[in-house]
């Protein structure tokens, strides 16, 4: 079985973003990126079933800038076979993510394809269910447990209020959430052997998919600012602030 | 120009997020229907008719709708677009799993987890963690939006507004349901309580999560927790409040023993008073606390429970 694993280079998740002064958008320069901590769940969890002999081929796909190679390579070195880099320097939406990787999905066939269930810069948890739905596959989301029988897999999902578990026919679209599997590092001799793996580059516009915004950023401010705390000495204090002073107990 | 909510529940109650839902969509302008599908929500979708604003209520009641799952409820909600500009659900798992499906079936964008409403194509959300909030334009016709409901208020009564039976059914082959296991909670939940008292990794260990329950008892407030404590496996992670958990704005947040990561704030920054109790005085919790008090849990604790 051949598994798709989409992955997404981000803003390292320990950075605070900062706001740009003019408020165009957040200030990326000279920032530390790194693989989205939710993909790395997703390429484990493809390594996995590989290890498991499951999975027979696992490949990892990014769109983005050239840089995103790295994130590629990180792939590569956790355990993936290939890369597919969609090089496109546009800042897509999840709708323009979606129709280019229903495209590799199109030409490589993957049984299954493992996403993470958001990135942390968007924030927009939508790229996997738009990916289902435009592949015509049924959807497996924020995923706790994955679990292979006979041509289903049953994903546990991490729903309110608990956990729920669902039954969908192969080819499918799993998307991971953080308590799926704890990732591993790649070894030295494991990056070094990632760059000679294959990574294929194919140009977005070439695939022809409609990349025009549907969105436009209008612009982008710091969150309102807290006014600063006190420090209370004792509990009998604490209480009586609450009370008197903010009134909410 | 009309406006279609789709209620959030589970089977038994309606979600509050859907009230505070239908108080964004009426923001938009138009006119606002809700569409209620699930089994048996005859006694849901009468409290949805009754939520004030509401012009009419869809009802559509079939085993098929029973789990919600994403196929079967996209396709309903994909057969209903046509009558409206904009779609609206609650940012609950729930509505997070379905919507991006509608969009991507109506081929257009959606705009995820608003927390504002400047015009009808108009919006603000958070991005980055909370640390940063977007205004963005749709350019699409047919809006697609998600709602973070701790940011809009519960709408108020009024008298029934009429109800449609919606009879059709769509039953995709792709998805069946297996098993659910809930979590069992007597308390209030957390996205709707007025108070929430969270543990973090300072708790040390599950049981020590008991501490917060006589406190949770005196206050009516909600236990939740941080990453680093579900994590840990002190607490289920249903109990997780931040970017990848739940968002909780209540009147009182009470933090004992987290750190204040950023990931943890992102779910609990827009609550009306945080307190932050740490023994470590360099926390970032105590950046965004009202109120700070740097001591041990374990001292304080019984201290508060005595005190309330």
């Amino acid at each position: 079985m051949k598994v798709l694993v989409p992955i997404k280079r981000v803003i390292d998740y320990n950075v605070k973003a900062r706001v740009k002064a003019d408020n165009s958008d957040v200030d990326l320069t000279n920032v530390k990126m790194a693989l989205n901590p939710f993909c790395e769940i997703a390429i484990e969890e493809a390594i996995r079933l590989k290890e498991a002999g499951t999975a027979t081929e696992v490949i990892a796909v990014t769109i983005g800038a050239k840089a995103s190679q790295e994130q590629l390579r990180t792939a590569l070195a956790l355990g993936a076979d290939k890369a597919i880099h969609i090089e496109t320097d546009e800042k897509l939406e999840s709708l323009h993510v979606a129709k280019l990787l229903a495209k590799i999905v199109e030409q490589e066939a993957p049984e299954l394809v493992i996403l993470g269930k958001q990135s942390i810069d968007s924030d927009n948890n939508q790229t996997g269910q738009m990916l289902a739905a435009l592949t015509g596959r049924g959807q497996g989301t924020f995923a706790s447990k994955v679990d292979i029988v006979n041509g289903t897999v049953n994903v546990t999902r991490e729903v309110d209020g608990g956990l729920q578990t669902v039954a969908l026919k192969l080819p499918a679209v799993v998307t991971t959430d953080l308590r799926l599997n704890e990732p591993r590092y790649a070894s030295l001799p494991n990056i070094m052997k990632a760059k000679r793996k294959p990574l294929e580059v194919i140009a977005a516009d070439s695939l022809g998919v409609d990349l025009t915004p549907r969105i436009e950023l209008v612009a982008v401010h710091e969150p309102a600012k807290r006014s600063g705390g006190i420090i209370v000495d004792d509990v009998a204090q604490l209480v009586d602030l609450l009370k008197t002073q903010a009134k909410v107990i | 120009m009309k406006t279609l909510v789709i209620a959030d529940h589970d089977n038994g109650s309606l979600k509050p997020e859907t009230s505070k839902t239908i108080n964004a969509a009426l923001k938009l302008g138009f006119a606002v229907d809700v569409l209620i599908a699930g089994e048996n929500v005859a006694p849901m979708s009468e409290i949805v008719a009754s939520i004030s604003g509401v012009n009419t209520v869809l009802v559509a009641d079939h085993s098929e709708y029973a789990h919600q799952l994403a196929e079967n409820i996209a396709d309903l909600v994909l057969s209903l677009a046509p009558d409206y500009s904009h779609l609206v659900a609650s940012a609950t798992t729930t509505g997070k799993n379905f919507m991006p499906r509608v969009a991507a079936l109506l081929d257009v964008a959606q705009i995820s987890e608003i927390i504002d409403v400047v015009d009808a194509n108009t919006f603000k959300r958070p991005i980055y963690a909370g640390n940063a909030i977007a205004t963005v334009k749709s350019l699409d016709s047919k809006k697609v939006l998600t709602v973070r409901a701790s940011s809009f208020d519960l709408q108020g009564e009024q008298a029934p507004a009429e109800s449609r039976v919606v009879d059709s059914v769509f039953s995709s082959e792709l998805s069946a349901f297996v098993s659910v296991e809930q979590t069992e909670s007597e308390r209030p939940e957390l996205t709707a309580a007025q108070v929430v008292i969270s543990g973090g990794r300072g708790m040390q260990n599950g049981e020590n999560f008991s501490l917060l329950n006589g406190i949770a008892d005196k206050l009516g407030a909600a236990i939740g927790a941080s990453r680093a404590a579900v994590d840990a496996g002190f607490v289920p992670n249903d109990m997780q409040v931040g970017q990848t958990g739940k968002i909780v704005a209540p009147n009182l947040y009470i933090a004992v023993g987290i750190s204040g990561a950023i990931q943890h704030l992102a779910g609990m920054k827009d609550s009306k008073v945080i307190v932050a109790i740490n023994k470590d005085p360099d926390a970032p919790i105590f950046q965004v606390a009202d109120y700070g008090l740097v001591a041990d849990l374990f001292d304080v604790l019984p201290e508060l429970e005595q005190a309330l």
